[in-house]
């Protein structure tokens, strides 16, 4: 394995292991809330974070 | 300390088994297709749906290397209008498309309004000069390290804590002077906005295609049908995001979020006493998996979809010594930090604020391009 391959190795198995933590120590998904699959036309203002909130 | 990256012409930038190109995609595409059906089982559809959108954006930047920050310096240094034409390209499709949908539906969508303010100059400024020193901005810097750039890699996890470290400080920086976001949506309609965007966007093109036109030497062409071919592509992804998520694509949130998971966690943070983190709605979304938050699950299909294309490409790359790598580094923690102040990236900003009819998003571009004007001077006399 070259060092570039290791290194995209190491960069995804970070990754990884902080989603696994992340999902181990995050709030339950309620799937009774699930939102419909299209925002449009579902009535339901969105409510996620975005990148020019403030 | 010494490690590889490509240049900025580079067609191929890298492969995860350099010996035998392609390899690698078969368990890879297994992988990803494991991780749709998983998120649909066990986060919701929709998120499942968006990760899919993030994977064909990743793969199109990816794919045909569509760069924001080379398309800006190509038409800076080399007079090569092409990347900023099919930047153009990108932002009228996606403005032609969302502007009529936020007008048709405005409970159900809503666009990227970001307030113009001391902080979205300062912000937007710095983020033009330091996405030329880390040869990427939101969404370079994603698929970059998808791809397996070291820099790239290297850089990301500075930009999520510059990300935090910007938002956590956004109020302090508004305190100096904002107003209200502008939405040409809501002030003028879906006809008046278009033709404004539409307007501002063919002055864009104009300036563009006589500063390359300016140099007395033969220019490049203008159009690169590769590069045009993946503007719309993204601008329909765009849109797709917008249709699905509500709200337009966006990357430096989740960055800001992963990071304020990690602090909060480490007991080094308190979002409930922060101004930005302490809202209803941040508050939420930080108890929640991150596969629940829209800019996040988008930003890991981007870096799975360029994954994808890495795992065929051959790899080329020249050195980068220390002094460069500390120089990148810092940068990149800026881009982050920067990038907070400024309501959003080339992506939250430009192509969200700008497809969104946000006047934020007009302001982004001009300070962005002048802090690019001198990023590259920077850049070049670092050597990277």
């Amino acid at each position: 394995m070259t060092s570039r391959a290791s290194a995209i190795v190491l960069f995804w198995a970070v990754l990884i292991v902080f989603f696994a933590w992340d999902w181990t120590h995050s709030s339950p998904v309620n799937h009774r809330k699930e939102p419909a699959i299209l925002a449009i036309g579902s009535g339901q203002a969105p409510s996620g974070g975005h990148c020019s909130a403030f | 300390m010494q490690a590889t990256f490509p240049p900025a012409a580079s067609p191929a930038v890298s492969s995860i088994g350099a010996s035998a190109p392609g390899r690698a995609r078969w368990p890879l595409t297994v992988a990803i297709v494991l991780a749709v059906l998983a998120l649909a089982w066990f986060v919701t559809v929709r998120q499942s749906v968006l990760f899919v959108i993030g994977l064909g954006m990743g793969g199109l930047l990816a794919g045909a290397r569509f760069g924001f920050t080379t398309g800006w310096r190509r038409l800076i240094e080399a007079r090569d209008a092409s990347g900023v034409f099919a930047q153009i390209v990108l932002l009228a499709v996606a403005a032609g498309i969302s502007i009529p949908l936020l007008a048709s539906f405005p409970g159900d969508l809503a666009a990227a309004l970001g307030p113009p303010s001391i902080s979205l100059l300062i912000g937007a400024f710095v983020f033009g000069i330091t996405m030329q020193i880390a040869d990427g901005c939101g969404s370079g810097t994603l698929y970059k390290a998808g791809l397996g750039i070291p820099l790239n890699m290297g850089v990301l996890p500075l930009f999520a804590l510059g990300s935090f470290l910007g938002s956590v400080h956004l109020h302090g920086w508004l305190s100096l002077g904002a107003v209200a976001p502008v939405s040409l949506v809501r002030d003028w309609g879906a006809g008046g906005a278009l033709a404004a965007t539409f307007a501002g966007l063919v002055a864009c093109g104009l300036a563009a295609w006589v500063w390359s036109r300016k140099g007395g030497v033969a220019a490049p062409a203008p159009w690169n049908r590769k590069l045009l071919l993946a503007g719309i592509g993204l601008a329909l992804l765009a849109v797709a995001n917008l249709v699905v998520a509500g709200q337009p694509w966006g990357v430096v949130y989740g960055f800001g979020l992963w990071a304020a998971k990690v602090a909060t966690a480490a007991g080094v943070f308190d979002p409930a006493a922060n101004a930005f983190w302490g809202q209803a709605g941040n508050l939420r979304t930080l108890e929640q998996s991150v596969f629940l938050d829209v800019t996040s699950i988008t930003n890991i299909g981007i870096m799975a979809g360029a994954l994808w294309i890495a795992a065929r490409r051959p790899s080329s790359g020249k050195p980068l010594t220390g002094r460069q790598w500390a120089a990148v580094l810092v940068a990149g923690f800026l881009l982050g930090y920067s990038s907070r102040l400024a309501f959003g990236c080339n992506v939250g900003a430009m192509v969200s604020g700008i497809s969104t009819g946000s006047l934020h998003g007009w302001i982004w571009v001009a300070l962005a391009f002048a802090g690019s004007l001198i990023g590259v001077r920077l850049r070049r006399r670092l050597g990277v």
